[in-house]
């Protein structure tokens, strides 16, 4: 076991990605950290209720939360600055009975050549009996315009009785390729709530796939995602809700296609018991034109009033 | 000054909607324009935003020919249209979209005295999101909110009474009398309701696509009542029927 902290060292194209995917103010993070350069560690603090120790048979970290810790944050970006890296990390969470923890992950890779640079980080949560985390993460690439720049996270998460995760995730910009696979299980009460944000450009193309298994009573799963294909991008989402017990599900898919864009969604709802009670719902289209109509009669351009209803479509 | 020379308008499958309509807006004026459903008064209002395209004739503010004008142009030369049916906004919030009519020129608590004056309790809607949770009454007096805060040269309302409710109507009328008093162009007010009616200073009925009566508002009301057109006050196009 790797326990010591590590002083904060860290490349300045690291800091300027860290200000956008974990609001890092340039000097320090409130909380514990891990921050992660190129595959190795610029940065590590443990505090006295939350331990970051160094994986001994694979890249990555387990994070333990002590039961009981409240309102504490834990920062665990990944950041790549040039182009050639693939780095691959298993990070797990262990978040104590009762706890409630703010984790904030988030990835920035920042190229400059058409050379591939890929961040495939592969998180597993266990989250004790009514404990609660918020999830934060935003994935970003910077630099080039035309790249290869490739995040594909993949999380698994068990939420123990009466526990809550809540997933909040934005890709908006400079990622070429995406694959994010989700999947959780919920013991009875459990409840998961996820929000993706994703937007796309020129010939990037998006993957999310999720599958729930609402295993105990009376847990629920709300999986929503709000996304932008402009370009030439492709997505797909996926949702998969298994209900095998008295339990809530739903599942959305929120997308406006620009330019030329598509989106295909594919929802899968699966109940094995009468008393599983699972919506989906999806909506793919441009965007309305009396929606921009009305923000043109306040003055704004088209292109004006087409940038801020995608702003906050995807806020 | 608003002027429609001989405006007309026909759908994309071929009907004709607004036939010949003119008619001349003078600065410091309240105009109402009433009558039947689907007569044509929000179309008429959506060629005067640039929503839609005339067919033929002209429009003409302040002696500027605007009929090939676009929508964010004429909004530009102070052209404000409160919508019939406001559009909702996934993800912007009433702040938002005050910000962005008011050019930002509000600060949040000037944004809450325009939502106090449409009758909503400002720390309770500044940051909702305009969008489908919103109940009609609510958007309804959200859009009228946007509306105002632009202090237009000219501003058309599209039935702006509609699915308010009687307590708020009236603060309403405060509104729209509190504009007439400090109008720096000119206001028309679409609308079937006695009591914004009495506001005007004129009154024009429209019916069937066409102009049937304008006039003083005490000169139409009596033959309105009667059920009776006056098209012979309205022999089109007339200059100067004000
Ligand atoms: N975009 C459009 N395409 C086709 N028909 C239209 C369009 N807009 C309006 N119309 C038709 O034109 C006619 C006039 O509509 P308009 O909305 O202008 O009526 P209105 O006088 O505002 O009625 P109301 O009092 O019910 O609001 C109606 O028959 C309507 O169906
Ligand atoms: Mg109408």
């Amino acid at each position: 076991m790797n326990a010591e902290n590590k002083e904060l060292q860290m490349k300045e194209e690291t800091k300027e990605l860290l200000k956008i995917v974990s609001d890092f103010d340039g000097t320090e993070f409130k909380g514990a950290y891990n921050i992660r350069e190129d595959g190795g560690c610029a940065g590590r603090k443990s505090t006295e209720n939350i331990t970051i120790e160094s994986k001994e048979d694979k890249p990555g970290i387990n994070i333990h939360v002590k039961p009981g810790t409240k309102g504490e944050n834990v920062f665990i970006p990944a950041c790549i600055t040039h182009s050639g890296v693939d780095d691959l990390v298993y990070n797990d969470f262990y978040i104590g009975e009762g706890a409630d923890v703010t984790v904030i992950a988030g990835c920035g890779v920042h190229t400059i050549t058409e050379e591939e640079s890929r961040h495939n980080g592969i998180h597993r949560f266990f989250i004790e009996k009514n404990a609660r985390v918020r999830y934060v993460e935003k994935h970003i690439g910077t630099g080039a315009t035309k790249a290869n720049r490739f995040i594909d996270p993949e999380t698994d998460a068990y939420l123990a009785e009466g526990s809550y995760l809540e997933m909040d995730t934005t890709q908006i910009q400079g990622v070429e390729k995406t694959v994010r696979k989700t999947r959780a299980k919920l013991d009875a009460g459990a409840k998961l709530v996820i929000r993706e944000k994703l937007m796309t450009a020129d010939d990037d193309t998006a993957e999310t796939d999720f599958v729930v298994e609402l295993n105990g009573e009376d847990c629920g799963a709300d999986v929503v995602s709000r996304s932008v294909a402009r370009g030439n991008s492709r997505q797909s989402f996926r949702a998969r809700l298994i209900g095998n017990t008295r339990c809530t599900g739903h599942s959305e898919c929120d997308a406006i296609i620009a330019d030329h864009g598509s989106v295909l969604s594919v929802p899968e709802l699966e109940a094995y018991s009468e008393d599983a009670a699972l919506i989906h719902e999806a909506a793919i289209g441009k965007i309305a034109g009396e929606q921009i109509m009305k923000l043109q009669t306040l003055g704004l351009t088209e292109e004006e009033a087409e940038a801020k209803i995608i702003e906050g479509f995807l806020r | 000054m608003l002027e429609l020379e001989n405006l007309s308008w026909t759908t994309e499958d071929g009907t004709e909607v607004l036939k010949n309509v003119s008619l001349q807006i003078p600065d410091g004026k309240v105009v109402v324009i009433t009558g039947p459903n689907g007569s044509g008064k929000t179309s008429l209002a959506k060629l005067i935003a640039g929503i839609y395209e005339p067919t033929s004739g002209r429009i003409v503010l302040n002696g500027e020919d605007i009929t090939e004008m676009g929508i964010t142009e004429r909004a530009r030369r102070g052209i404000s249209y409160a919508f019939q049916q406001p559009v909702r906004f996934k993800g912007l919030t009433v702040s938002d979209l005050i910000a962005l009519s008011s050019k930002d020129n509000l600060s949040r608590p000037d944004m809450c005295d325009v939502l106090v004056k449409v009758g909503l309790c400002a720390t309770d809607y500044i940051d909702r999101e305009v969008d489908s949770t919103l109940s009609g009454g609510e958007i309804k007096r959200i859009e009228i909110a946007s509306v105002i805060s632009r202090h237009s040269v000219l501003t058309v309302f599209d039935e702006p009474e509609a699915g308010i409710d009687l307590w708020s109507f009236t603060n309403l009328i405060d509104v729209f009398r509190d504009m007439q008093k400090n109008l720096n162009g000119s206001l028309i007010i679409i609308s079937h309701q006695e009591r914004i009616i009495d506001i005007a200073d004129e009154l024009v009925v429209i019916t069937d696509g066409e102009i049937t009566a304008c006039g003083p508002k005490d000169e139409i009301m009596p033959s309105l009542m009667d059920g009776k057109g006056c098209r012979k006050m309205c022999e089109m196009p007339r200059e100067g029927i004000f």
